[in-house]
């Protein structure tokens, strides 16, 4: 196989701009989506059944329908209401956004539940309010439990921004796509494109383990090994 | 100082608490004994509100904490409790733990709150553990970080909820130690224990239930030597 170079030089200024808005769309689907995330989560935590109802359901019909199928429902369906005529990446990124929450707010919702009950228990005996238990005692453990989901779900939904390229949303799958179509070539826009996901991909989830470990650290290892091996050269054994 | 009437409490279909009657004096030590699923601990938990009441009335101080209006919040801070798991925050260090409510609730600042938990962790015997973190102490240490972060809010009165069943047997003395230091200082105090030593030589007072009902209740010296109701003195042959 004679794989030619020079394609992948001439379109690299396309790849890595589609590599922007890549980066760019999953990051704000990412961040929006945790934000009706957190919603999401704390509404299907309510004790009332009936006002629990629709944030459940969010959450069934974002899970049980294919991300493709909510793409093209948002892009033609949703977006004409607002934009005339609709933007592919602004619909793009609503579809990652929406789509996310549904996960993330499950995520939310199992790290904090995973808080053992005897926490919120004390912090209640010394009279704190639901905010400052959550705030102070529940949050802060609950986070850290948060981080490996939360990276696997930022990654899956880098690598499912592509199927912006079905509704011609600029992003790096789009120009693979591009670049086949005018060299009639494909391995080389393919695999350029797929080494580029691949190393997003990879650099995320080396951020993933390195925040795991910075938040292990800060309680149970770093510090109380230091000052435990510190009490006990001063007790002598 | 505690008043309880007619106190009920069910989980589901299960009624747990029956009938419960009960006053208790300022400066009193109550210890409650009975068998397991006797309601002992839904009982005291009843007592600050962690457990939701069903029916009856718990009056702390005057104030009705079964009415849901009351500001549970407030009644809290003047009710210390420590619990059979210890339930430190694992996230925070030894002081922070102590200093955490204090500074949160009651709005201390920060050199006044450390003050004082540095002041009663010398009281519990830990001063040097200070800025550790609650996994690298022994369950003993941690159920008297517990009883220090419960003191470090001024409590008017503390609940122990079977403070020493979580401990191995060489602890629980160390525990122990640190409440009856507590009684002699004249805190009310309310003890969920199966340790009877405890309960005859600090105890005023012990209620001895069964069934979600207080069977019987007698100074120590006379329930222990002459209990009355058949069920008592079956249980006291058993663990005595």
């Amino acid at each position: 196989m004679d794989f030619k170079w020079e394609i992948v030089i001439e379109y690299l200024p396309f790849f890595m701009r589609g590599l922007g808005y890549t980066i760019l769309a999953s990051l704000i689907g990412f961040v929006v989506g945790a934000i009706i995330g957190l919603v999401i989560g704390m509404g299907k935590s309510l004790s009332n059944p009936i006002l629990r109802l629709p944030f459940i359901w969010y959450v069934n019909v974002f899970r049980g329908t294919p991300l493709l199928v909510q793409i093209f429902l948002i892009h033609f369906a949703v977006m004409p209401i607002f934009i005339k005529p609709p933007e592919p990446l602004i619909s793009l990124i609503v579809a990652l956004a929406l789509n996310s929450a549904a996960y993330i707010a499950e995520i939310f919702r199992a790290g904090i539940n995973s808080i053992d009950k005897g926490q919120r228990e004390a912090a209640y005996s010394l009279g704190m309010s639901h905010a400052q238990v959550l705030r102070h005692v529940i949050l802060p453990q609950a986070f850290k439990r948060m981080i490996p989901p939360l990276g696997n779900e930022f990654i899956v939904l880098v690598k499912d921004s592509s199927l912006g390229a079905v509704i011609a949303a600029p992003e790096l799958f789009y120009w693979g796509k591009v670049a086949v179509g005018s060299y009639s070539r494909v391995w080389e826009p393919y695999l350029s494109v797929a080494v580029l996901y691949f190393v997003v991909c990879l650099v995320l989830s080396y951020v993933q383990s390195f925040l795991e470990r910075k938040y292990a650290t800060d309680d149970q290892r770093k510090k109380s090994k230091k000052v435990v091996r510190r009490a006990r050269g001063a007790e002598g054994h | 100082m505690i008043s309880v009437k007619n106190l009920k409490k069910s989980f589901g279909e299960l009624e747990v608490l029956k009938d419960i009657n009960v006053e208790i004096q300022e400066k009193e030590v109550v210890v409650v004994i009975g068998p397991s699923g006797s309601g002992k601990s839904t009982f005291i938990r009843c007592l600050n509100r962690i457990e939701d009441i069903t029916d009856g009335h718990v009056y702390i101080e005057g104030t009705d904490i079964s009415n849901k209006k009351v500001n549970i919040n407030k009644v809290r801070t003047d009710v210390g409790m420590v619990f059979q798991q210890f339930n430190l925050f694992p996230h925070k260090t030894v002081l922070q733990n102590i200093m955490l409510s204090p500074m949160v609730v009651r709005k201390w600042k920060k050199k006044e709150a450390e003050n004082k938990a540095l002041a009663l962790l010398r009281k519990v015997g830990l001063e040097d553990k200070a800025h550790v973190y609650p996994d690298s102490l022994s369950g003993g240490q941690k159920q008297r970080v517990a009883i220090a972060r419960a003191l470090c809010m001024e409590p008017k009165v503390m609940l122990f909820d079977e403070p020493t069943s979580a401990l191995d047997p060489e602890m629980v003395g160390e525990v122990l130690e640190v409440m009856k230091q507590l009684a002699q200082e004249g805190m009310t105090m309310i003890v969920v224990t199966h340790e009877m030593g405890f309960a005859r030589e600090v105890g005023d007072r012990v209620l001895f239930m069964d069934g979600g009902y207080i069977v019987e209740e007698a100074k120590p010296e006379e329930i222990f030597s002459n209990p009355k109701e058949e069920r008592t003195q079956a249980f006291l042959s058993k663990v005595l």
